[in-house]
C-alpha cells in the first residue's frame, strides 16, 4: 500500500463528493433548518433558557448534517453503480470510506460553523476556549459522519438509510443533554445517554462555550475513539457485503 | 503469454450457485468473448475477475495477480466498462476524467495531455464541459469508456458495450474496440448481442447455469453446425402448434418462435415433408419456407440448448 496514492485517492473522494452532492443549497439548508425549527419550539415554551440550548444546537446541526447526507451519499452511489466504480479503483476499502466520511465531516463543520455565527450573533452565545471549541467541533462531525457511513453501507435504499438513521438520531436529541440535563435523567435513561456519541458532543461544546464543569479533553478523547470505532465498523462491514 | 488465468472458479451468493467450477485462459492482446443468457454466471465471473468480489472456490490471476491476494495489482492493470454508464452527472466529462485519473494514481504532470488525447481519440472534445448527465447514450458509453482508458490499462473488461444504444453509436464503439485490440490491448467483453461476438472476439466461452461448455474462435464454432442447414418455415397461425407436436419431425433441432419453425436438418426434403403433414393436419398455413447456412447464432442454439429468442428476450429487456 502506498500511502501518498491512498492519500491521493481519499482527497480525490472528498473533492468529488462536495462538488458532485454537498454543496447544494437543499442540502445546506436541510441540515441548519431542522434544528433551528426544534430550537424555536422548545423556546417558545422556556424563551429564558435559549442560550443554554446554543452548544446542543450545534451539535444537533453536526448530527443531522453528516448523517443525512452519508445517507444520500453512500446509498445513492450504490444504487446508480457509481460505489462499484470506486470499488474498482485501485485503493483499500479504508481510503474509500474514509473519504467518505471526510466529505460528510466537511459538510458538517460548515453547517455547524453556520449555527455556530448564527447562535453568537443572534442569542449572544460565546466560545470561551476557541481552540477546544474547533476540536470538539471537528470530532463531532467526524463521529456522527461515520455513523451516518456506518448507517449507509449497512442498507441498499436511501429511505431505508433515512429511517435507520431516525431510530439513533431522535432518541440522541433527547437523551443526550440538549433540552433535558442529564442530571435531572432516571439513572437507566443516563446509562443510556453515555453510551452515545452527542452526549460528548454536547457536553464538550457546552464547556468550551458555557464553561460547564465537563471535562472537555476526555470528553473529546471518547468522540475521537467513537470515530476510529464507527470507522472501523464501517470498513468491515463494507467489505462484508462484497463477498 | 497469459493475461487472464482462471483455474476452478467457483462463486456462490448465499445458496445459489452462480459460477461452477470453470477454467480458462485469455492471451494477451485477444478479444476474448463471454457469451451466455442472463444468469448464467457473466456477470459473477467478471465481478470476480476485477476483484468486487472474492472467489467461493478456485483461484483466478489477471495480468499475472491473484486477484484475492493482490487486488490493487490486479485493479492498477484493468480497466472496467460497466453495463451502466456510472460516472458522476453533476460533474463535467473532463472533471469526471480527472477524477478517475486521480484514483488510478496517474501522475499530475500527464493528466491534462492523457485526457485531452482520450477526448480527441472518442471525439467527446466538444463535449468536455457538458455534464455528465446531459450526454445522449451514445456519448455516455464513449464517456464511460474514455474513463476505463484513462491509466492505460493492460486489459479492459467491457460488460454488454453496445447495449442500449443506436445503430450508428454501436458501430462506432465496435470500432473503438477493434482500434483497441489492434493496440494490443486484451479485451474481455460479455455480450448477448451474439453476432457482435462473433463480429469482434477472436475467441468465445460459452457459460449456461454458471459453467462453460465451449471455449473456441467463432470460425469453429460455426463450423460445428456448418454442415447442417437450417430450414426456416414461416407459418400462420403459429399458435396452432406446440413443441410435442413437433417432436415427430426428423431433424436435429427445433424451435419453435413468435414467427414459425427453425429446423437444423441434414435431410431438408424428409424434414419439409414431415412439417407439410403436419400443417394440414393442424390447419396451418406455409407462408414461406427457407434454407439458410447457419450462423454463430445457430451455433450457439445447438450447442447451449437455448433458442436465441432467450437472449434476445433478455437483451430487450434489459435495453
Amino acid at each position: 500500500m502506498n500511502l501518498g496514492e491512498e492519500l491521493e485517492g481519499v482527497l480525490a473522494i472528498v473533492e468529488k463528493d462536495l462538488r458532485a452532492y454537498y454543496f447544494k443549497p437543499p442540502n445546506i439548508s436541510w441540515g441548519i433548518l431542522f434544528p433551528i425549527v426544534l430550537a424555536l419550539s422548545f423556546s417558545l415554551r422556556s424563551p429564558e433558557g435559549l442560550i443554554d440550548l446554543a452548544p446542543g444546537l450545534i451539535a444537533m446541526t453536526a448530527l443531522f448534517g453528516t448523517t443525512s447526507m452519508e445517507a444520500i451519499v453512500i446509498t445513492f452511489e450504490k444504487r446508480v453503480g457509481a460505489l462499484e466504480r470506486l470499488q474498482l479503483a485501485p485503493i483499500t476499502d479504508v481510503s474509500i470510506i474514509l473519504g467518505k466520511v471526510l466529505g460528510g465531516t466537511i459538510f458538517g463543520l460548515i453547517i455547524s460553523l453556520v449555527m455556530t455565527m448564527l447562535v453568537t450573533m443572534f442569542l449572544g452565545a460565546k466560545i470561551i476556549d476557541p481552540p477546544m471549541f474547533t476540536l470538539a467541533l471537528l470530532l463531532t462531525a467526524v463521529a456522527h459522519s461515520a455513523l451516518g457511513a456506518l448507517v449507509a453501507v449497512s442498507v441498499k435504499e436511501v429511505f431505508e438509510a433515512q429511517t435507520l438513521s431516525n431510530y439513533f438520531r431522535f432518541p440522541m436529541i433527547f437523551l443526550c443533554g440538549i433540552f433535558l440535563p442529564l442530571e435531572n435523567m432516571p439513572v437507566a435513561l443516563r446509562i443510556l445517554a453515555r453510551l452515545l456519541p452527542l452526549t460528548y458532543s454536547v457536553e464538550s461544546l457546552r464547556a468550551t462555550m458555557i464553561g460547564s464543569t465537563g471535562n472537555v479533553l476526555l470528553n473529546t478523547l471518547i468522540l475521537a475513539g467513537y470515530s476510529a470505532l464507527l470507522l472501523a465498523l464501517s470498513v468491515m462491514l463494507f467489505r462484508k457485503n462484497q463477498e | 503469454m497469459t493475461a487472464i488465468q482462471v483455474e476452478g472458479l467457483t462463486k456462490r451468493w448465499g445458496q445459489t450457485l452462480a459460477v461452477d467450477d470453470i477454467s480458462f485462459q485469455v492471451k494477451e492482446g485477444e478479444v476474448f468473448g463471454f457469451l451466455g443468457p442472463n444468469g448464467a454466471g457473466q456477470t459473477s465471473t467478471i465481478k470476480t475477475l476485477v476483484g468486487l468480489t472474492r472467489p467461493t472456490g478456485g483461484s483466478a490471476r489477471v495480468a499475472g495477480y491473484d486477484v484475492v491476494k493482490e487486488p490493487t495489482m490486479v485493479k492498477r492493470r484493468i480497466g472496467v466498462v460497466p453495463e451502466a454508464s456510472n460516472l458522476y452527472d453533476e460533474l463535467t466529462v473532463y472533471d469526471n476524467l480527472r477524477f478517475v485519473s486521480r484514483l488510478y494514481h496517474v501522475p499530475p504532470h500527464v493528466r491534462d495531455d492523457r485526457i485531452n488525447g482520450l477526448l480527441g481519440t472518442f471525439d467527446l472534445d466538444d463535449y468536455s464541459d457538458r455534464p455528465f448527465g446531459k450526454l445522449s447514450k451514445g456519448l455516455k458509453r464513449r464517456a464511460v469508456l474514455s474513463a476505463a482508458l484513462v491509466h492505460e490499462p493492460e486489459i479492459v473488461f467491457l460488460d454488454e458495450p453496445t447495449s442500449g444504444l443506436d445503430v450508428m453509436s454501436a458501430r462506432n464503439l465496435r470500432q473503438v474496440i477493434s482500434g483497441l485490440s489492434e493496440r494490443g490491448v486484451t479485451i474481455f467483453l460479455t455480450t448477448h448481442y451474439i453476432e457482435e461476438a462473433g463480429q469482434l472476439c477472436d475467441r468465445i466461452a460459452l457459460i449456461v447455469k454458471g459453467r462453460i461448455i465451449e471455449v473456441d474462435s467463432p470460425e469453429s464454432l460455426r463450423g460445428r453446425v456448418q454442415d447442417v442447414p437450417l430450414l426456416t418455415i414461416r407459418i400462420e397461425p403459429v399458435n396452432r402448434l406446440t413443441p410435442e407436436d413437433l417432436e415427430g419431425i426428423p431433424a436435429e433441432k427445433i424451435t419453435l418462435s413468435p414467427d414459425g419453425v427453425s429446423m437444423l436438418t441434414r435431410g431438408v426434403h424428409r424434414t419439409l415433408a414431415a412439417f407439410t403433414a403436419l400443417a394440414d393436419e393442424k390447419g396451418v398455413t406455409i407462408q414461406e419456407v427457407q434454407t439458410v447456412k447457419p450462423g454463430l447464432e445457430d451455433a450457439f442454439v445447438q450447442l447451449t440448448g437455448l433458442t436465441p429468442d432467450a437472449m434476445r428476450g433478455e437483451k430487450e429487456g434489459k435495453s
